[in-house]
């Protein structure tokens, strides 16, 4: 066992106990005391006012990876039908600020097939170098071959850190590429920053369901390797005037290297799933107005992705079937967006919604309860509100945003 | 044809509350569960089996208490459950979980296919499957929603954000599987109570997996855990005013910043 507790230290303050998500620690007898449970996860040497958890060594390296052999931001920089994904620019302009804290260089990586217009909008963004593989073996993401290209350049320019979108190619490709590299990887992050003393990537995601965030560090090893999380940074404005390099970069991969043949590539919405595993829920209440407005809510639920909900009034005003219902009687939802149109917020309906990520409230009466739980509210009538959001997405906001 | 699920014990974190003055995690009550898409891998396991016989493994790393898990996997059909326990396991990332893994499986003799769940409940981070596909150096699939086996040659369909892909790949290779491949089975009351017959379970030790103390574990992880903190609790919520399209434009800005569309 690593996890330690140096008995000198320790004053039996239970902080430690409390921060633990196994239950793995408790006090006795005025100190405190690792149970077989712990995991090591390393929550709680943090936690400890007068240092007394002590985790031992960290882990060693490979002795020739010194660290500063390393320098330089990478970016994957994940196109799609020839078009840079959002969030690729996202990590570029990330990169960008990181960059000038520790005095380095941004670089992109363009794979595909076509891609070379690309080059461009990258530099515009804030790449200073682009490596440009540009071929008709890379026309689609596959593991093996786009796997083989990133280790072989990683291998070449050392960069210090290296970032993904958290899409589902990032998804696949960087956990590939970390394995191979023998170096840490942090999923998803929604937030980066650089502690510039010790040159460490600080690395900052949501874990246990979002219950709790923990910030992530790869000390020993580079690169340091990170999945972001598509939206949750800043998209830069491109400067078309903007110089950088562009390095043409040879295409090594063979049949042989392909593990896996993709046979078709189908494009669709994501099909209706039922409201427990909705992402996204459009919701309507007794101010809809009647059982021929819900046609409106479910043509923004299909723009979002997502489904229709409703509270008892429609339900019970048999405007809407009992399994779309939302609430005490109805199902206990989660999604990460709720829009309750015309649903005044009742508690029972409250207890089957209130854990959603972001509550959007539409409602003509402005003391509603609805909106006391609602991220942003909209004092309005449902039947103006949602054609003018339907008509305002279809025109600018269809772009997607991966 | 013997196929392996990896698989893990996490806490049911639906059920995980934060206490609102401490800000800590309330875990009292809150059941140890085998991650629900796991249970997804485990059922498409058992269907393959089903239809092409062959045996189903099932293999965790984890305290003890993980035993529980894997004797639940028992009952729902797999043949044999391995636990690799050892204190010199804990505190594993990724990449040592993977390795971890990856070894014990070569120890077993190697399989034809692997089955993961996408992620889990607890971690959410979707990579010890394709990190452990290099490291037993098979291909893999990610977001796998439906397979079909002809002749040692798998086609998948694969979850795309706008769509999904379909594969081809020669066995072994390795899948991670989506809540909505198929809906996990109940297992019978006489398979619960002889999931606990002897020869169903075997624990592994660091000296029985056959790796060093510095490749697992802490110890063989290069990524630590530097701080935890609650989420910025809710604040009020923002009434936007104006007319109805400026509200819907400020509207869309704010759910694109928090990436909702």
């Amino acid at each position: 066992m690593n996890l330690k507790v140096i008995l000198d230290k320790c004053d039996g303050c239970g902080l430690c106990a409390q921060s633990c998500p196994f239950g793995g620690i408790v006090v006795e007898g005025g100190k405190a005391k690792v149970l077989d449970v712990c995991t090591e996860c390393g929550i709680c040497p943090e936690s400890c006012p007068t240092k007394a958890l002590d985790m031992g060594g960290v882990a060693v390296g490979p002795a020739e990876q010194g660290t500063a052999a390393y320098r330089h931001i990478l970016i994957f920089a994940e196109q799609r039908d020839l078009k840079l994904t959002r969030v690729a620019k996202q990590l570029v302009g990330k990169a960008r600020d990181l960059a000038n804290l520790l005095g380095v260089k941004v670089k992109a990586a363009l794979l595909g097939k076509g891609v070379e217009p690309l080059a461009q909008e990258l530099v515009a963004v804030g790449a200073d170098v682009v490596f440009l593989y540009d071929d008709p073996k890379l026309a689609n993401y596959q593991t093996d071959a786009y796997t083989k290209v990133m280790f072989e350049l990683i291998n070449a320019e050392k960069p210090e850190i290296v970032l993904f979108g958290a899409t589902h190619i990032g998804r696949d490709l960087a956990p590939r590429l970390a394995q191979r590299l023998a170096t840490g990887l942090t999923a998803d992050c929604t937030e980066l920053e650089i502690d510039e003393g010790e040159r460490l990537l600080l690395q900052t995601r949501p874990a246990f369901g979002g219950n709790i965030m923990a910030t992530i560090t790869c000390p020993e090893h580079r690169p340091q390797m990170a999945t972001v999380r598509p939206g949750v940074l800043r998209e830069p404005d491109p400067d078309p005037s903007r110089r950088g390099e562009v390095v043409v970069k040879a295409v090594k991969v063979t049949d042989a290297d392909f593990g896996t043949v993709v046979l078709q590539i189908i494009k669709a919405a994501k099909q209706a799933v039922n409201l427990e595993d909705a992402e996204i829920i459009v919701s309507g209440g007794r101010g809809v107005g009647g059982p021929d407005k819900f046609p409106l809510l479910e043509e923004l639920a299909g723009l979002l992705g997502g489904v229709v909900g409703a509270s008892r009034a429609a339900v019970d005003s048999g405007w809407i079937s009992h399994d779309h219902q939302v609430g005490q009687t109805g199902k206990t939802v989660r999604p990460k967006l709720y829009i309750a149109c015309g649903i005044s917020g009742a508690v029972q309906h409250q207890a089957g919604m209130k854990d959603a990520s972001c509550i959007v409230a539409i409602n003509k009466d402005p003391l509603a309860p609805i909106f006391q739980l609602a991220d942003y509210g909209i004092v309005g009538d449902v039947k103006e509100i949602v054609p003018a959001m339907v008509a305002e997405i279809k025109a600018n906001w269809m772009e997607g945003k991966l | 044809m013997r196929i392996v699920v990896p698989l893990k014990q996490v806490p049911d974190t639906n059920n995980v509350r934060i206490d609102p003055k401490r800000g800590t995690l309330i875990r009292e009550g809150v059941p140890s569960i085998i991650n629900p898409e796991d249970k997804n891998a485990l059922e498409l396991a058992l269907s393959v089996k089903a239809a092409r016989g062959g045996e189903v493994i099932v293999i965790s790393m984890g305290p003890p208490q993980a035993e529980e898990a894997l004797r639940e996997a028992v009952a729902m059909g797999a043949d044999k459950a391995i636990l690799l326990t050892d204190r010199a396991f804990a505190g594993a990332d990724t990449l040592a979980t993977a390795t971890t893994l990856g070894t014990a499986i070569r120890k077993l003799g190697g399989c034809q296919l692997i089955l993961c769940g996408r992620q889990a409940i607890d971690g959410d981070t979707a990579q010890v499957g394709p990190q452990l596909a290099e490291n037993l150096g098979v291909p893999q699939v990610t977001y796998v929603r439906r397979l079909d086996l002809e002749d040692g040659v798998a086609t998948v369909e694969r979850e795309l954000e706008d769509g999904h892909e379909v594969i081809q790949v020669k066995l072994p290779a390795l899948f991670t599987v989506t809540k909505e491949a198929n809906k996990p089975r109940y297992p019978h009351a006489r398979a619960i109570m002889s999931c606990y017959g002897p020869g169903k379970l075997e624990c592994w030790s660091l000296a029985d997996v056959g790796l060093s103390e510095e490749t697992v574990g802490l110890n063989g992880s290069p990524t630590k855990v530097k701080r935890t903190f609650s989420p910025q609790p809710k604040g009020q919520g923002e009434m936007l005013s104006g007319t109805k399209q400026e509200v819907v434009k400020a509207l869309c800005r704010r759910l694109r910043g928090r990436s909702l569309l």
